[in-house]
């Protein structure tokens, strides 16, 4: 178990540092930010104390040595638009998103794993079938389309929702949170179920694809024939076999939501990192985007990393230390 | 193993045993044609400044304009006519969705056969290098690509092309590693064949089967992709509207009640989306042997 952790923690850290080189070469080397960032109408001196200001001038290795001496101090640059630590500006930004990608997973599970039981059990009747349907047109509705279509039908015609932004926000353990006031919830709960849809077709088919799976083993059988109740079959004896590969994919889809919530934040002008990241691709702000990635990518070697040894608690069949990393 | 009936006949036969699948492929069907046909069927060209006329700029479905002509999914707001724009930006989705898969496709099975069939550290490299591209999302990657990148039709095949190889390299690999133990393989060693023959000429039609259900999905993966970065301003250029681009277009006009410029792109989208996966859902069934009595 421990040298597992350690050894996924190396690959970890050489993920990261090569992500890191990859995204650094490829955003600073390609472009040039001096015609965007420096005045046009500036004079060739003018030109150059800027450039030596925001440190373009030195060759790419040394940029890449300072950024990443900095990075090992948790600086990573500051972002040449507002002039604040690019670091600091992703992590204000990341409650929102945090709070829009776990609003999106408690809809898909809450909803997903009792539809995807249902239609495991009833595969052949008409609401089984429905319910494949709506799973099939959940993975083909494109999520940002969907989210204009809420907007058009609560906010526009309705009038019920707001369309855009976060509304006021209430400080929870010294974050700022929407889910605490009624209004908070008016604005989250347009973008959640925006977000949830795609993890929740994926939750109804695997839990249904499972649940069939389980129905025809020998031990659900010899529940049958023990006489036990069939809530107690189906609740017990199934829905805690098909729970392990439910978990291993809730956890490494919480990564995929995050990433998702770009699309779904630009369309609800939510106020996350992800919207951060479009505004800074559109305005070339470089330390912003390479602050994004590696905060991102950290967070997705870490639950990753999480998921595994959880997967291990859950089922005792794997031994983590034969797995090669 | 008597052979009635050619494996394109049974295949064809089992498809046709799901109405939906069948549906599926006559919907996907039409929708291919009216790409194609595009410039023959449109009502106007809709890239022809010479007939645009923003006097008649965002018009409701079903309105005409002085000169007779009748708009039957509105205008946006240029006056260009939607169901002209519409099948149109159909083309350039499906063109850069086929492309990508197409190229992605040839340079995934390629590496995946060479993995399965090298093996050692070949094998480990390319495998690794997928598994680590695969544990991030699609989006994610094509959002940096295309930060760095810039711009631009190309830009945006080589985008999806990036993201799709690996799938391929794995869906290959792993059919190629059960294919490589068989007898026919051996046989064809036993013959001295070269092993680029052995690969591409013995195991590569073996292998197809599954290959042909992920090249499906993935199709309709790209084309959703590509609008998703097209409606974030970071696909195509507005030169040439794909579907993404017309629903990124509608979306200022939404709040004022003009539903219908981002409206009906996406079902064209949808349609098309919904098509292709019910078409690979059937070919799943039909192509995985377990299922076969």
């Amino acid at each position: 178990m421990l040298v597992f952790v350690i050894r996924r923690s190396i690959q970890a850290v050489f993920v990261l540092f090569i992500m890191s080189v990859l995204v650094f070469i490829g955003v600073y080397a390609i472009g040039n930010p001096i015609d965007i960032l420096i005045n046009p109408l500036a004079d060739q001196q003018e030109r150059e104390r800027a450039i030596a200001a925001l440190g373009l001038d030195k060759p790419m290795w040394a940029q890449y040595a300072t950024f990443l001496w900095g990075a090992l101090h948790g600086d990573l640059g500051k972002s040449f638009v507002h002039s604040t630590s690019a670091l600091s500006l992703i992590l204000e930004r990341m409650p929102a998103t945090l709070e829009l990608a776990f609003a999106a997973m408690l809809i898909a599970i809450t909803l997903g794993i009792p539809l995807g039981l249902w239609a495991g059990l009833k595969p052949s009747s008409v609401s089984g079938r429905s319910i494949m349907a709506g799973s099939i047109l959940g993975f083909s509705l494109p999520t940002f389309w969907v989210g204009l279509m809420l907007i058009m039908v609560f906010s526009v015609m309705l009038g019920w929702l707001p369309s855009n932004g976060r509304g006021p926000t209430t400080q929870f353990l010294g974050v700022r949170v929407s889910f605490l006031s009624l209004e908070g919830w008016r604005h989250l709960i347009m973008p959640a179920t925006n977000l949830a849809l795609f993890k929740l077709a994926l939750l109804i088919r695997l839990t249904r694809s499972g649940t069939r799976e389980a129905l025809t083993q020998d031990y659900v059988k010899f529940a049958r024939a023990k006489g036990l109740s069939h809530r107690r079959v189906i609740g017990v004896h199934v829905l805690r076999n098909i729970l392990i590969p439910i978990v291993t994919v809730i956890g490494l889809e919480f990564g995929s939501v995050i990433a998702f919530a770009i699309v779904t934040e630009t369309v609800f002008a939510w106020p996350g990192m992800g919207k951060l990241l479009i505004d800074s691709i559109n305005l070339l702000d470089r330390p912003i985007i390479v602050a994004y990635l590696l905060v991102t990518v950290t967070m997705f070697i870490v639950v990753n990393l999480i998921v595994d040894i959880a997967y291990s608690a859950l089922d005792p069949r794997v031994r983590l230390t034969e797995g090669k990393g | 193993m008597a052979r009635e009936e050619s494996p394109f006949r049974r295949l064809s036969s089992d498809f046709a045993a799901n109405p939906t699948a069948v549906f599926g492929l006559i919907l996907l069907g039409i929708i291919v044609i009216a790409a194609l046909a595009a410039p023959l069927i449109s009502p106007q060209n809709p890239y022809d400044l010479a007939q645009l006329d923003v006097v008649s700029g965002r018009l409701p479905p079903g309105s005409t304009n002085e000169n007779g002509a009748t708009f039957w999914l509105g205008t946006d707001d240029q006056g260009r006519d939607m169901l002209s724009a519409i099948f149109y930006g159909l083309r350039i989705s499906l063109m850069v969705g086929v492309a990508s898969t197409v190229v992605a496709l040839a340079i995934g099975l390629a590496l995946g056969l060479v993995a399965a069939y090298l093996g050692g550290r070949t094998e480990t490299l390319i495998m690794r290098i997928a598994d680590i591209q695969l544990s991030f999302p699609a989006i994610l990657i094509a959002l940096i690509l295309l930060a760095v990148l810039g711009q631009g039709t190309l830009k945006i095949i080589l985008a999806l092309i990036t993201v799709q190889w690996a799938y391929y390299a794995r869906t290959v690999r792993s059919a190629a590693l059960v294919e490589k133990r068989k007898e026919y393989v051996e046989a064809a060693r036993c013959l001295a064949l070269s092993p680029p023959r052995i690969v591409f000429r013995h195991m590569l039609p073996n292998c197809l089967p599954p290959l042909i259900v992920v090249a499906t999905v993935q199709v309709a993966a790209a084309i959703a992709l590509e609008a998703t970065l097209s409606f974030l301003g970071l696909g195509l250029p507005i030169t040439e509207p794909s579907l993404g681009l017309l629903i990124a277009n509608g979306y200022q006009y939404l709040l004022s009640g003009k539903y219908w410029i981002s409206f009906f792109p996406g079902v064209a989208l949808l349609l098309t989306i919904v098509s292709i996966n019910l078409v690979a859902d059937q070919l799943r069934d039909v192509l995985n042997p377990r299922f076969q009595q």
